[in-house]
């Protein structure tokens, strides 16, 4: 042995080893929470500030509406994008899809991906593992308000009906203002974009328990074995799944604004 | 094929203790438990190291590793440069007895309170009929070699010292799984799962995932699994109102 | 203390009614038959609970249910076993082993295993070298791990019943984990207790009993090369054998065909058995499928002389012979250590085992995950693309503690084996398969018959002051002034290793046995003053101090027993020669302990099989084991021809 370095520090809880250092990992483990601190906020940055803007998220000649605004209801709208109805007051404060952007948030919230990026990255409940966490007292999800994460499968079953509204804002879209069949670049993304919510929806933990998870005997059915099985599979890619239709609702919406706004012109393939 | 290597070792006991450093000679296709054998047979006879098949199959020599939970005889030393400082300390969560060794008896008391396998009545044994598709989860949550390191690594508990009382860690969840999906058990699990398991503390973070030398998928297959269930039994009107229609269990 | 002379030392005392030293396989099967038949019982285990050497057992339990090929049954695996052993096994053990495995395994489903499944939702069985039917429950190929864990969990299991009964956990079944036992008690020749200490402490206890159950395991840490972890000195061997007990064939070593021999640091690390089974070939660096050659003459009928034919089996076993990959270890293992001595062996110096280029990898993956894990973690070699390279490795010994076949008492009144450290079950050769099945069978019986024996005494041994301060002595010996200047016990089990490896190994010569003994002779010496520095508290130096004259003792049983069988047969190759010799087949040899470092030998005449399970063999295969006038009791008429 050649030198020593005492590292004896503040006397650690019920005999272990005394080591003052939060971690002695030497990777770079500080840098994924980052990346999610810069990912999310920016994400939700931009998502507020269009939830709130109330212009430029319909295309009246191409039928495209934002998913953003989507269903659109309120009294604001135009009453091409309102596909069922308009009921709520147009108050600036009120998104004009205030009836499914909470559920969708809510869906994203208690989504068991997105609890781990954001317990680690925000909450640094732990940053990283086998690194301290800086909060005195943990009581993780046994009581309000974490408790409410089990609620995670109701936002799912909303979240999938919002989805199926999305779809048919998709199929809206290959009709023109004149009625006549359209396509553009913007129904390719708004298509791409309903593919990955669906994807993205149908690889959830609730869905996979929902559809089979929670059966003791598979081989008595069969069917849902093999659903699950297939959603299974979708729910390995959960997280890569979440980042992509973060990504797609971004660019579908800036497309939309930026042809709304008459910034691009939309390219057309077929009218 | 050997170069030599900084090493640095944490020695102590429960009351003090220090890293020390050792040089040491390193060959072609070793370990770092190989290194820590060389430093007991030359400079450390009395170096205390918890080790035994060597295989990464009985799950004993778990330590951490530049501050990384791992089992010693699976860090092959070829992952790290020739001048980097290699690391080796006790598991954290749990206090130490000499060195590199700990007192885990966390876990057995924590394996004691799950209830054991309730076998179905009435079937002799010989008798029992399963698929296979119907045991395989179970078996992947079976491959569990118990080295601990899910459980050291948790920080609801290394974090917090209290929470030991509560909480009986990933492996123990994982068994509770296990049972609750093996196609013959007749006990119910679930509820307690949450009420006397501490399934709740967990915040599915997935440490336990990432520092598992099976490569068990504990958050995903056992962990949020048995969360869904819980979600079924206690806080899901749907499946409450569906069960009193049709009288199901 | 009131009965502890040593004032200085304080000894920790228990009382049970069943003492098991060991808890692999063999040890939690015993404690929970004592334990169900209301017997107090302590578990004694040198590592911690769960971490058994049996874990590393990857192929399977031999067991002959029939699941997957209902010709199967006790009478065909009763004669696999025996013919494997080449005829000097104990065949009572091998009826009893045959007889009642299913039993054992179907039992272990309702601990809570779950084993692979068959189509018709029953135990999976496969394919394993010596066995003439799929006879291996399994899982995956981690069925050692499957088996300590459903035991460990059935012991909880009871634990918990007797804490609803008592509010104790610990009530009727305790486990003393990192414990470790150096000697035992007799007094006026049975057993009356047992002495040892605590690995993390140092401090002693001590064990008051009248029935204790050996289950130790095996030897293989006296080599070089060896699958076996740290744990595997002999300790039940040499702790019986001090205490009074004999040891039978001891000359008989399992090498392992298939051990990792690259890198280094895992050489000797098993690959299991079932990648042969599942289609892997050995291949000399020629690319040659050597096996073909090596086929002796007692099995040319059951193994096929073709690639085409042997390939043909996998999937139509009934008309077509197994390849002679599947021969028995023994031979592989020489076939092996053969092709490497004449240059045709690959660079790390084994020969090449190749599944790569016969399954897909989608298959391997699913049947050999841990052996895809094994060689990616520790050697970065992906099986589903590249050969392996393995070679023989010291793997199991058949000789261990004489028993009484049906109680598995040994000679010594209380003293019980069960498992690796007992000895006759596997004769000179061991089958795949049979060790697990063997520790369940035998686990059991010890148990039961520790606890009837228990049953049976009117007062119990008690252990003498003498003897405790004697053990107390000893066990602090490498710490003491006598052994001032010794030698570090590292570097004296290393020359133990060396001596046995190249003097007493698989291939073995009369003058490098006289050699070796004479070695042993000089480290003996050695091993009495080996010298450790520190403190009590988990010392592995100290640790190593009190194993190695464990190590000692059995080596030398096996360098005396295996330089006097004068015959090749088995687990014990002799090069001068190189022959089976009816003759022998019929002697056992014993091995007794003079004081702490010197053995005895001497011949023992193996009891004749019982005419009805004689008769389960034709007398064609009888005759190229049994002597002429042996074979006259057979239903053929044996005497005449």
């Amino acid at each position: 042995m050649s030198s020593t370095t005492a590292t004896s520090g503040s006397a650690t809880a019920a005999g272990r080893a005394q080591i003052a250092a939060r971690t002695l990992r030497t990777d770079r483990w500080w840098l994924p929470p980052l990346l999610n601190i810069v990912g999310l906020g920016a994400w939700v940055v931009y998502a507020t500030v269009r939830a709130f803007m109330q212009n430029w998220y319909f295309v009246p000649e191409y039928n495209y509406l934002t998913p953003f605004y989507s269903p659109c209801v309120s009294n604001g709208c135009v009453e091409q994008a309102a596909h069922f109805g308009r009921f709520l007051p147009d108050v600036w404060w009120l998104p004009y899809a205030a009836i499914s952007l909470p559920f969708l948030l809510l869906f994203r919230l208690t989504c068991y991906y997105y609890r781990k990026a954001y317990y680690r990255a925000f909450w640094a409940s732990p940053p990283a593992c086998a690194v301290a966490e800086p909060h005195k007292k943990y009581t993780g999800e046994t009581r309000f308000p974490l408790l409410f994460q089990n609620l995670h499968r109701y936002f799912f079953y909303i979240a999938a009906l919002i989805s199926l509204v999305n779809t048919y804002d998709a199929v809206q879209s290959f009709i023109k203002a004149d009625g006549g069949f359209g396509l553009g670049l913007g129904n390719i993304i708004l298509v791409a974009n309903v593919v990955l919510l669906w994807l993205y929806t149908a690889s959830c933990h609730s869905c996979r328990s929902i559809i089979g998870g929670r059966l003791n005997h598979f081989s008595k059915h069969p069917v849902r074995y093999r659903a699950w099985t297939q959603v299974t599979k979708l729910n390995g890619k959960h997280m890569q799944l979440a980042w992509a239709t973060l990504a797609s609702l971004a660019i579908t919406d800036a497309y939309i604004m930026a042809v709304s706004a008459g910034w691009i012109s939309d390219l057309r393939i077929v009218g | 094929m050997s170069h030599w290597q900084h090493f640095r070792v944490w020695r102590g006991d429960s009351e003090k203790g220090e890293l020390v450093d050792y040089p040491a000679e390193v060959n072609e296709g070793e370990v770092v438990l190989d290194i820590i054998h060389r430093l007991q047979q030359t400079e450390a006879q009395d170096l205390a190291v918890r080790w035994n098949c060597k295989a990464g199959k009985c799950g004993s020599c778990s330590v951490e590793i530049n501050g990384k939970p791992r089992l010693a005889c699976m860090t092959r030393m070829s992952t790290f440069d020739d001048d980097e400082v290699v690391t080796v300390t006790p598991m954290r969560t749990f206090p130490v007895i000499r060195d590199l060794v700990t007192d885990v008896s966390f876990n057995y008391t924590k394996a004691r309170e799950v209830p054991a396998f309730a076998p179905p009545a009435g079937v002799a044994p010989g008798e029992y009929r399963m698929q296979q598709v119907d045991v395989e989860r179970s078996q992947e949550f079976r491959k569990c070699i118990e080295c601990y390191l899910c459980q050291n690594t948790c920080h609801v508990v290394r974090d917090h010292e209290e929470n030991k009382q509560n909480f009986a860690g990933p492996r123990y969840l994982m068994r509770i799984a296990e049972l609750d999906m093996h196609p013959l058990d007749t006990a119910d699990r679930q509820v307690a799962a949450q009420e006397e398991h501490g399934l709740g503390y967990c915040n599915i973070t997935k440490c336990c995932t990432e520092v598992c030398p099976e490569h068990i998928k504990i958050t995903d297959n056992a962990l949020i699994p048995l969360k869904e269930r819980v979600v079924d039994r206690k806080y899901d009107p749907v499946v409450w109102l569906g069960n009193k229609l049709f009288r199901r269990n | 203390m009131p009965d502890n002379d040593m004032s200085a030392e304080n000894v920790e005392t228990y009382e049970y009614d069943v003492v098991v030293i060991g808890a692999g396989g063999a040890g939690l099967r015993a404690a929970i038959e004592a334990r169900m038949q209301g017997k107090r019982t302590a578990i004694i285990s040198k590592s911690l609970f769960g971490k058994a050497h049996t874990v590393m057992a990857e192929g399977g339990c031999a067991a002959s249910m029939g699941n997957a090929n209902p010709n199967d049954n006790w009478q065909v695996h009763y004669r696999d076993t025996m013919r494997g052993g080449k005829f000097l096994n104990n065949w009572r053990m091998a009826e009893l082993h045959a007889k009642e495995a299913p039993d054992r395994v179907w039992e272990l489903e309702t601990y809570g295993a779950l084993f692979d499944r068959t189509p018709d939702g029953k135990i999976s069985q496969r394919n394993f070298g010596g066995h003439t039917y799929p006879r291996l429950a399994h899982v995956g190929d981690r069925t050692g791990l499957e088996l300590i864990r459903t035991l460990q969990q059935k012991i909880v299991s009871l634990q918990q019943d007797d804490f609803k009964e008592t509010g104790d956990y610990e009530s009727h079944i305790r486990v003393f984990h990192e414990c470790t036992i150096t000697e035992l008690f007799t007094t006026g020749g049975a057993i009356s207790g047992c002495f040892g200490y605590f690995r993390n402490t140092g401090s002693f206890v001590r064990f008051d009993t009248a029935a204790i159950v050996m289950a130790t395991g095996g030897v293989g840490k006296s080599y070089q090369v060896t699958s076996n972890s740290w744990e595997y000195t002999g300790d039940g061997h040499a702790l019986a054998l001090r205490a009074g007990a004999t040891l039978i064939n001891m000359e008989f070593l399992q090498f392992h065909p298939t051990g990792m021999v690259w890198p280094p640091s895992v050489k000797g690390i098993l690959v299991t058995e079932s990648v042969r089974g599942d289609g892997g070939v050995l291949r000399n660096s020629e690319g040659k499928r050597f096996m073909f050659e090596y086929v002796p003459d007692v099995f040319k009928e059951q193994y096929a002389t073709s690639e085409e034919e042997g390939d043909r089996w996998y999937t139509d076993p009934d008309n077509n012979r197994r390849p002679p990959e599947l021969l028995p270890r023994d031979e592989v293992a020489r076939a092996i250590n053969s092709e490497v001595k004449a240059g045709r062996g690959s660079p790390h110096g084994g020969v090449f085992l190749d599944i790569a280029s016969r399954k897909t990898p989608e298959e391997i993956l699913k049947r050999l995950p841990s052996m895809y894990h094994q060689f990616k973690e520790l050697a970065d070699v992906d099986i589903t693309k590249e050969p392996m390279e393995v070679g023989p490795t010291c793997h199991y010994v058949m000789g261990g503690i004489e028993v009484e076949p049906d109680t598995g008492m040994a000679t010594v009144p209380g003293l019980f084996a069960a498992g690796e450290c007992s000895g006759g079950m596997h004769g000179s050769n061991r089958l795949g398969g049979n060790s697990l099945s063997d520790l369940l069978v035998f686990g059991r019986r010890c148990g039961l018959s520790a606890a009837e024996y228990v049953d049976s005494l009117g007062t119990r041994p008690q252990v003498t002051a003498d003897d405790l301060n004697a053990a107390v002595e000893r066990a602090l010996l490498p710490f003491s002034s006598a052994t001032d200047g010794g030698e570090n016990p590292f570097v004296v089990h290393l020359e133990l290793q060396k001596t046995m490896h190249e003097l007493v190994g698989i291939i073995r010569k009369e003058d490098e046995m006289e050699m070796a003994l004479k070695k042993l002779q000089d480290i003996a010496t050695r091993t009495r003053t080996v010298s450790v520095e520190g403190h009590r508290e988990f010392n592995p130096g100290w640790h190593l101090a009190l194993d190695l004259r464990n190590m000692l003792l059995v080596s030398l049983c096996v360098a005396k027993a295996a330089l006097e069988r004068q015959e090749s047969r088995g687990g014990h190759t002799r090069d001068d020669f190189p022959v089976m010799d009816s003759g022998w087949r019929h002697v056992l040899l014993v091995c007794s302990a003079l004081g702490e470092d010197n053995v005895e030998l001497t011949r023992k005449e193996q009891i004749p099989m019982r005419p009805e399970l004689f008769d389960l063999f034709e007398l064609d295969e009888l005759k190229k084991y049994y002597t002429g006038e042996e074979l006259g009791g057979h239903r053929a008429g044996g005497a005449d021809s």
